[in-house]
């Protein structure tokens, strides 16, 4: 099976540059023919009556997180209208925007998988609200996260690697705030309405979702230009502050530092999800904020299990899996270095200890 | 003339679920929902993923990579990211035996 490691795929004179991660004249055409292009991944063997009870959908947990999450949104929000004018806005709208935005990335996450809700609407509509707080074009990011799972981590393939190599740190801090990101989605979301649509996009949007990339930039302009309008008639930043981009810009961390864990230093151009994932455990506050996608290696292996069932499917796989990460700062300790390695030697990567043999199939 | 292949027995197929059934190098997915069966391609027409490892849920099946879904009944693609019907064949129960036209 081909992997970063041969030199098929490799090759001794691939000087591996950011260029190589561009879908059109990157490396994609060297994926397809080493067969790492909608190819086959490892599953671990679950038996089909466990995969059933584990898939299974609800309304009630989603319900209860989302009334959770905007109750604490609205009420960060009325702090920071508070104490709108005093020193103490700064920490507030630091606060709000980290609640507005933060969780906004795995709500959009399970949403767009179609597991956060047994009832379709309610999936539609959080997903919806979950890509404007997270600065997400909804039809694009839906297609380039189906594509992530088509070809995880796969170079010229994948137009959601985290950190492509060699790293780029002063990339890496200024995506921390979306300061790079953040204006380019918004330019994009201009485009879009314009009917212009990018080129490395069309190659994982399908045509016939096109028009409606349009309608929704349309849309977003409108509801921007209502709070632009706002700003301007009540002659303040406030509309501002609480919507759009300078709040995405305050809270964007904060899933950024949960996301890292997922793929940050592993190997790309493999086919096997417990070698390019990581499992995290971590406390219930953590797992809120971030919808039990700290179960990574068993999300992208089985991704119709809803959140809520993830760490039930994680007890039922583990044995065939790498040891998960005790804690955040155990993934970080190996994270931190890796980046710094991969700075100098994109070649290098983080090897997963797999289990010994395989377990049988059911 | 029309050919009915036996596929497996009624009971081997859970009530709102789906199997895989082989024939003659083609691959099928046979579905079960209120003792009723369906029959169709068994793989997405999205990324050719095998939907017998899918969600069924009512008439829809729901294909395990990227959540595209169908209508079991007549292959309807229901929205993205599928955009082509699955082609549907024929499928009955007799003598609690499930038959399709492969």
């Amino acid at each position: 099976m081909p992997t970063a490691e041969t030199p098929r795929y490799a090759g001794p004179n691939w000087a591996r540059t950011q260029d190589d991660y561009h879908l059109i004249s990157g490396a994609g055409e060297r994926a397809q023919a080493a067969g790492l292009v909608n190819a086959n991944w490892y599953k671990c063997p679950v038996p089909r009556p466990r995969m059933k009870q584990l898939m299974v959908r609800e309304d009630a947990r989603a319900i209860r997180d989302t009334v959770l999450w905007y109750a604490l949104i609205i009420a960060a929000g009325a702090a920071l209208v508070a104490t709108w004018g005093t020193a103490w806005a700064w920490l507030a709208f630091f606060v709000y925007a980290t609640l507005y935005t933060g969780p906004a990335d795995s709500r959009w996450h399970e949403a767009g998988h179609g597991t956060a809700f047994k009832t379709r609407w309610m999936n539609e509509v959080l997903y919806q609200a979950a890509c404007f707080q997270v600065l997400r074009r909804p039809s694009v990011w839906k297609w380039s996260h189906a594509r992530h799972h088509t070809d995880t981590l796969v170079t010229g393939r994948d137009p959601e690697v985290a950190v492509p190599l060699p790293t780029d740190f002063v990339g890496l801090l200024l995506n921390l705030f979306s300061i790079k990101s953040g204006p380019r989605e918004l330019w994009r979301v201009l485009r879009n309405a314009c009917g212009i649509l990018g080129e490395e996009e069309k190659t994982f949007v399908p045509e016939m979702e096109w028009p409606k990339m349009v309608k929704e930039a349309r849309a977003w302009v409108a509801i921007y230009a209502v709070l632009i309008a706002s700003a301007i008639y009540f002659a303040s930043w406030l509309p501002l502050v609480l919507f759009g981009l300078l709040p995405v810009m305050g809270g964007t961390w904060l899933y950024t530092f949960f996301g890292l864990t997922q793929h940050a230093g592993l190997p790309e151009n493999v086919l096997d999800h417990r070698k390019n994932c990581r499992t995290v455990y971590m406390n219930p506050v953590f797992r809120f904020l971030y919808w039990n996608m700290n179960y990574h290696v068993e999300h992208h292996m089985f991704p119709m299990v809803p959140f809520h069932a993830l760490p039930q499917l994680h007890e039922t796989i583990k044995d065939d899996c790498p040891p998960p990460y005790q804690s955040t700062v155990e993934a970080y300790r190996e994270i931190i270095p890796a980046l710094f390695k991969q700075a100098k030697d994109p070649h290098y990567y983080v090897v997963r200890p797999l289990p010994a043999a395989p377990l049988s199939a059911p | 003339m029309t050919t009915w292949t036996e596929v497996c027995a009624l009971e081997d197929i859970d009530d709102e679920d789906v199997i895989r059934f082989d024939h003659e190098g083609h691959s099928y997915a046979v579905y079960r929902y209120e003792d009723k069966v369906y029959a169709t391609d068994g793989l997405c027409t999205h990324e050719k993923v095998h939907l017998c490892d899918g969600l069924v849920m009512e008439h829809v099946i729901e294909c395990p990579k990227h959540n595209g879904r169908f209508d079991i009944r007549d292959g309807r693609a229901l929205g993205a990211p599928v955009c082509v019907n699955l082609k549907t064949y024929p499928a009955k129960v007799e003598g609690g035996t499930v038959f399709i036209q492969a």
